[in-house]
């Protein structure tokens, strides 16, 4: 099948960008790098996307003229969230129907050089220190029509910048909200630490209700310096009437660590490119997935795993549950670069379907030019087991429950990963919503 | 008055292949039956029926507890209402935590009537108890924190399907070899906690080829099956003469059963 956007059906027309520029106020060099974005996106329309990475989508029924980057119905007080609140935070910022509507930052944090807070505002007052990571370095506005699409439309934004060497010990939280029907949001996510700094984000989606329609454009950038450390969450958690496609990227320097975790629960249809580039040596990055898909759900994720320089390690794991009519696709890559040798990389995605009428596709790949690595991938998908149900029923457990039970153990494997106690708990807490089941608590 | 497993010319097949063909056994609480036989005889497919293992077809007869017929319960009502079913091969449960499966299975054997989502036992009263309990078997308390049997040794498995027996406490137990493929130290583990916890309320139906669980165990009755039947019922010193002597003897008393347990074992052996 190829893959075409009908470009009658976009709707984002030079008219639609035109009227979108005037209700900016930015300075000249954003609304520049806007343009040329924009001319970038009426290219790519034009050219077919990547077939390894779109064939397995179908994008036929997507259509964006019923979506708009404005609207006037956005209602702040409706969002519900599922982070904030469960912890001490040293910032928080939410943007709402692509608005930032609330932001604060530890007067602690700013006196150390920290900026957190809103995109546009935060570019504009630092042009000279962000300008050159902002679309340039991780995600690249020609990469395909949604990073153009993207590059030209985006709407609020999160920052975090840590100088060098400065460590901050309390999370932050990012909240992007969806209250308005048909509302088209554009977020972006920029996050740079510098040497050796540190720093955690927990970033979580949310729609008002269930029964708006949404479409979120949105980008992740990742910039992680020599000996520093990034912990980096996204939680999405949209309605079922919500289309999510994002570019995200990660680039780790020379010694530098990334712990980066993917939910996906929501959505009626999301495609994430994940990109993690190990640019320095021995800089390593783990990568986390949790998906669990229910009804007609299609959740699809693009990940590439790209060694640049010597001693690197990466270690990807994903694991998905799909039930009812749910349709999961995981496209992996590892690739290993001449320069980086004795590289490590892993990758593996495990797959648990609940129902027949589910289906999950997993490819692991590998592309390797160095001939001293160690690279290791694997896919399996695989039912509940039979006789592990009837085990527990045995112990009086009903089935049913028993299903839970397996599938929140599942899960436990890739929560055990996750050194964040309130996103383990949050999450276990998410999927046993999904279930219809009350907590478990260990001893 | 103690209660009563009643078990009625069972006839049990799988993947429409007669196994059991036509089994009678009573066992009541505070009761020790010994189950011997020689392979193919249909000693496990009797434990797996008797628990209501879905692949068990029972194509004809009864089990039933107090005069209730359970044949057609589904194995986690039977649980509830006191079978347990000690497994030859424990069941591993990738992340789910032992403590976790073990106080939802307590949690329901103790109030029948639980639904899913409804509480569980106290907590506190939960970790007092399963930490005695622990004491009690030699167990590590680092054991409750473990994922269920997920990468436990031969011995730790068996010694977890002990400990939860001694939480869910039921009217009937069925040890299914329990005792196979465990060093000395390990049998001795387990027969000396069978020996703790069974008693006037527990009756217990051992299925077993070693004389170390019965000797700390001596059984009342002990039956010999062959070919799909209980061809044989006597006390201890029959499983002291099966063990020294072998099944030679049975067979030639039983010659139309051990030709069907010939069979049995040739169609399993392909």
């Amino acid at each position: 099948m190829t893959v075409t956007i009908d470009i009658d059906r976009i709707g984002f027309s030079a008219e639609v960008f035109e009227e979108f520029l005037t209700t900016r106020s930015e300075p000249s060099w954003i609304t520049d790098a806007r343009r040329a974005a924009f001319a970038k996106y009426e290219e790519l329309l034009g050219a077919e996307l990547d077939p390894e990475e779109f064939k397995r989508i179908d994008l036929r029924i997507f259509n964006a003229a019923k979506f708009r980057p404005l609207t006037a119905d956005s209602d702040a007080s409706s969002v519900s969230t599922l982070l904030a609140g469960e912890t001490e935070y040293g910032g928080s910022i939410r943007h709402v129907d692509g608005t930032t509507t609330h932001e604060n930052v530890c007067e602690d944090m700013t006196a150390k050089g920290v900026l957190f807070g809103d995109l546009q505002t935060l570019l504009t007052e630092n042009r000279e220190l962000l300008e050159p990571y902002f679309l340039k370095q991780a995600v690249r506005p020609d990469a395909d029509r949604f990073s153009a699409w993207h590059a030209a439309f985006w709407t609020s934004g999160t920052l975090l910048y840590v100088p060098q060497g400065v460590e901050v010990d309390l999370p932050l939280h990012s909240l992007i909200a969806h209250t308005a029907d048909g509302v088209a949001d554009f977020g972006h996510t920029l996050i740079i630490v510098e040497d050796e700094a540190k720093a955690t984000l927990l970033e979580e989606t949310t729609s008002a209700n269930e029964d708006q329609s949404g479409l979120h454009v949105g980008c992740v950038e990742l910039i992680v310096g020599k000996y520093a450390n990034l912990r980096y969450v996204q939680l999405q958690n949209w309605n079922q009437k919500t289309w999510h496609f994002a570019h995200q990227a990660g680039n780790v320097a020379s010694e530098g660590s990334l712990q980066w975790t993917v939910v996906g629960l929501g959505s009626k249809l999301s495609h994430i490119h994940q990109d993690v580039n190990l640019n320095g040596r021995a800089a390593t990055a783990e990568v986390n997935g949790v998906t669990f898909a229910s009804d007609r759900q299609k959740i699809s994720y693009y990940t590439q795993q790209h060694h640049k320089a010597q001693g690197t390690h990466s270690d990807l794991l994903y694991k998905e549950v799909l039930r009812d009519d749910s349709r999961v696709i995981w496209r992996g890559m590892i690739k290993v670069d001449a320069a980086a040798q004795q590289t490590d990389g892993y990758q593996r995605s495990d797959a648990l379907m609940l129902s027949s009428d589910a289906r999950c596709d997993s490819i692991p790949g590998l592309e390797i030019e160095a001939d001293d690595v160690r690279c290791t991938h694997g896919a399996t998908t695989g039912r509940v087991d039979e006789e592990q149900i009837f085990y527990a029923e045995s112990r009086g457990i009903s089935e049913k429950e028993a299903m839970h039970m397996i599938v929140e153990g599942f899960f436990q494997q890739v929560y055990d990963r996750i050194p964040i106690e309130i996103v383990r708990d949050t999450l276990s807490r998410t999927v046993q919503g999904k279930l219809g089941i009350e907590s478990m608590t260990a001893v | 008055m103690s209660s009563l497993l009643k078990i009625t010319d069972l006839h049990v097949s799988v993947a429409d292949t007669p196994i059991l063909k036509g089994v009678n056994m009573e066992i009541r609480q505070g009761e020790i039956h010994a189950l011997m036989g020689p392979n193919g005889s249909g000693k496990s497919t009797l434990a797996y029926a008797l628990s209501g293992h879905p692949n068990y077809s029972i194509t004809g007869g009864s089990i039933e507890i107090d005069g209730v017929n359970i044949t057609e319960q589904e194995a986690d009502e039977r649980a509830r209402l006191g079978l347990f079913l000690a497994f030859q091969y424990p069941v591993v449960i990738p992340g789910v935590k032992v403590a976790d499966f073990i106080r939802h299975a307590v949690s329901n054997i103790r109030d029948p009537d639980r639904k899913e989502g409804e509480g569980l036992i106290g907590m506190r009263e939960f970790r007092t108890e399963i930490k005695a309990r622990m004491e009690e078997l030699g167990m590590d308390l680092e054991f409750a924190r473990r994922y269920l049997n997920d990468g436990f040794s031969g011995g730790e498995k068996k010694r977890m399907e002990i400990l939860q027996m001694a939480m869910l406490q039921p009217k009937f137990a069925i040890l299914d070899e329990t005792d196979s493929g465990l060093d000395s130290d390990a049998v001795r583990v387990v027969s000396e906690g069978l020996a703790k916890l069974s008693g006037p309320d527990m009756g217990v139906l051992i299925i077993t080829h070693h004389e170390r669980l019965l000797e700390f165990n001596p059984p009342q009755y002990t039956h010999v099956m062959l070919g799909g039947r209980i061809v044989e019922t006597g006390d201890a010193a029959l499983a002291h003469d099966l063990h020294a002597n072998g099944y030679a003897t049975v067979r030639e008393r039983h010659p139309e059963a051990a030709a069907d347990n010939a069979r049995a074992e040739e169609a399993a052996a392909v």
